[in-house]
């Protein structure tokens, strides 16, 4: 009898606990997301078109997917080799290296974007040789790329990493005993197995360059047209008072970061990619 | 599949050094990898690190020690710890209530909430920001019916923590799930027998398991919070010296060129940042250690 209480009671909890813990995801996720949705498509489909095409908010987002392109893949490269060297090579201070790996998640963004304005800003040393060649990358284009390559750095490391230490070592060296080179045996043998890894974590990483804005803003000065990346510019016409072409491009950006991540989910479930963690 | 032949290598017999010279590539190459892979993390993460504390040091300690305290700045990391303790302590109740009954209860629907959770990080803070304006601003669906009876929660406090709030949702819940999965139920059923409760059981049986991944989830929280800028400047409507957190400060002092005080907090924001990195690398390795000795 003390059984049976004590079970009923149990399923009580757990209904309680499933509510409760659903109702908080739907109030704090979903039902802002739908909002947004809904604001943004409410004037119907003529104002949505004609304010994605403004030639400001197009290139905006033009500009942004163009730099996290080009973010992802020098991420992918350096990713991928420096997950290798943690896994296969027994460096002097390795581990320190691994901690520091995530310093990227830790450091607030607007932190990284002083840091680079720092750095490389007009007035810095650097800044000042790399002027006198008319390069600029603070206020420039570069300078939102290094941005992105800093605060996205650990994704593809953390997604390879993992999978790179479980693989058979069997198969890459039979592969050389068979007289395959070390190129031919990563790019035949080991590059097919991670493939997936490096996807999972470029997607992240361009998902979250595609958002990013703490870093930019400090980086990127603001000149439309020039250094505007999509966030800058939906924060500028929130505070023009622009709330219809702010949702817009909101919409697109949560329409772009929702296809990633749902491909990257299909792509796990299709090859059991080994996740993060 | 393969199958797994790993044995202590020490037991191998030595290999023939010509299989060896074939197997590993050449020493210049991989020299050359490992400089590259170093430099390229030395020149994109360390040295930017090092020149903000070159910069903030550059006058000397004392200007910093003014600096900071400034009773704005004092202010402004007030705010923060205060909104992140308070969207630290929701998150986490929550991310473990949802993370158990993503792993202990079976529902339709379950892998739609399982992707639902991961959408925060999906999603562009400044976006997230404009969400909570829509939702809870003068003419929004919630906020039309709250300001009225007096709650104001966009341009004020209570939207910059449910900004924190929102983007910080899916760490908790991302660390315990694997940690719970992995754990099994076993021992939670095993207490059931006993005749626990659900209550008892989790705080005897599961919450001692799961502590060091609990434990992960927070300091990911909590760096994400102390370091939110963009959802709470949107919907702080950053009034001076109002309802400002330390990234505000930052940022508003680097737009009015009153760079020490910025200078000084984000030093101060990225000493915190590192303190909790390297809390992590000693969480990491007793998440990984209670996963090796668990029987």
């Amino acid at each position: 009898m003390a059984a049976h209480a004590v079970t009923t009671h149990n399923r009580r909890f757990d209904l309680a606990l499933r509510w409760t813990t659903l109702f908080y995801l739907g109030v704090m996720v979903v039902l802002p997301m739908v909002t947004l949705s809904v604001q943004a498509a409410r004037p119907g489909f003529q104002p949505f078109w004609r304010a994605l095409v403004d030639p400001y908010a197009w290139h905006a987002l033009k500009l942004t997917f163009f730099t996290a392109l080009v973010m992802v893949v020098i991420n992918a490269v350096t990713g991928t080799a420096t997950a290798w060297v943690l896994v296969r090579y027994n460096v002097p201070g390795r581990s320190l290296v691994n901690a520091l790996i995530d310093l990227p998640f830790a450091v607030p963004t607007v932190v990284t974007g002083l840091m680079l304005v720092v750095l490389y800003g007009p007035t810095s040393v650097i800044g000042t040789v790399l002027g006198r060649f008319g390069w600029g990358v603070i206020y420039h284009q570069p300078g939102i790329v290094l941005a992105l390559l800093f605060v996205s750095y650990p994704f593809v490391i953390r997604s390879v990493q993992p999978v790179l230490m479980e693989l058979d070592r069997a198969e890459e060296e039979a592969a050389a005993t068979l007289g395959a080179g070390a190129w031919t045996t990563f790019r035949r043998v080991t590059f097919p197995a991670l493939w997936p890894s490096i996807l999972t974590g470029s997607g992240l990483s361009f998902s979250r360059a595609l958002g990013e804005f703490g870093s930019v803003v400090m980086v990127a000065g603001n000149h439309p047209l020039l250094t505007k990346t999509a966030p800058l510019h939906i924060y500028g016409e929130i505070e023009s008072g622009n709330r219809h072409a702010a949702l817009v491009v909101s919409a697109v950006l949560l329409a772009s970061s929702l296809l990633i991540l749902l491909g990257l989910n299909a792509l796990q479930r299709r090859g059991g990619v080994n996740h993060g963690d | 599949m393969a199958t797994d032949l790993s044995l202590d290598e020490s037991n191998l017999p030595v290999p023939a050094p010509n299989l060896w010279q074939a197997v590993r590539p050449s020493s210049l190459g991989r020299g050359l990898l490992v400089g590259a892979v170093l430099a390229w993390f030395a020149i994109l993460i360390l040295v930017p690190s090092l020149a903000l504390a070159r910069q903030v040091f550059l006058g000397g300690l004392k200007p910093f020690l003014q600096a900071v305290a400034r009773p704005e700045v004092q202010r402004a990391f007030g705010m923060s710890l205060g909104i992140t303790a308070l969207a630290t302590v929701v998150n986490t109740v929550f991310g473990i209530g949802l993370a158990l009954v993503l792993t202990r209860q079976r529902f339709w629907g379950r892998a739609l909430v399982d992707g639902v959770v991961d959408l925060p990080f999906a999603i562009s803070p400044i976006v997230a920001g404009l969400m909570l304006v829509v939702l809870y601003g003068p003419e929004g669906w919630l906020g039309r019916w709250l300001e009225p009876h007096g709650v104001r929660v966009v341009y004020a406090i209570p939207g910059m923590i449910l900004a924190t709030m929102f983007v910080t949702v899916p760490f908790v819940v991302r660390e315990l799930v694997p940690v719970l999965r992995e754990l099994g139920e076993e021992y939670e059923q095993a207490a059931h027998t006993l005749g626990a409760g659900r209550w008892r059981t989790f705080w005897r049986v599961t919450l001692p398991s799961i502590r060091w991944g609990v434990a992960y989830g927070v300091t990911l929280t909590v760096a994400r919070s102390l370091g939110e800028f963009g959802a709470v400047l949107v919907v702080s409507g950053n009034v001076i010296g109002h309802t400002q957190t330390a990234t505000l400060y930052i940022q508003e002092g680097v737009e009015s060129f009153h760079t020490e005080g910025a200078y000084a907090a984000s030093l101060v924001l990225a000493a915190i940042s590192f303190i909790l990195l390297v809390g992590m690398d000693f969480i990491r390795k007793h998440l990984e250690g209670g996963r090796e000795n668990r029987p």
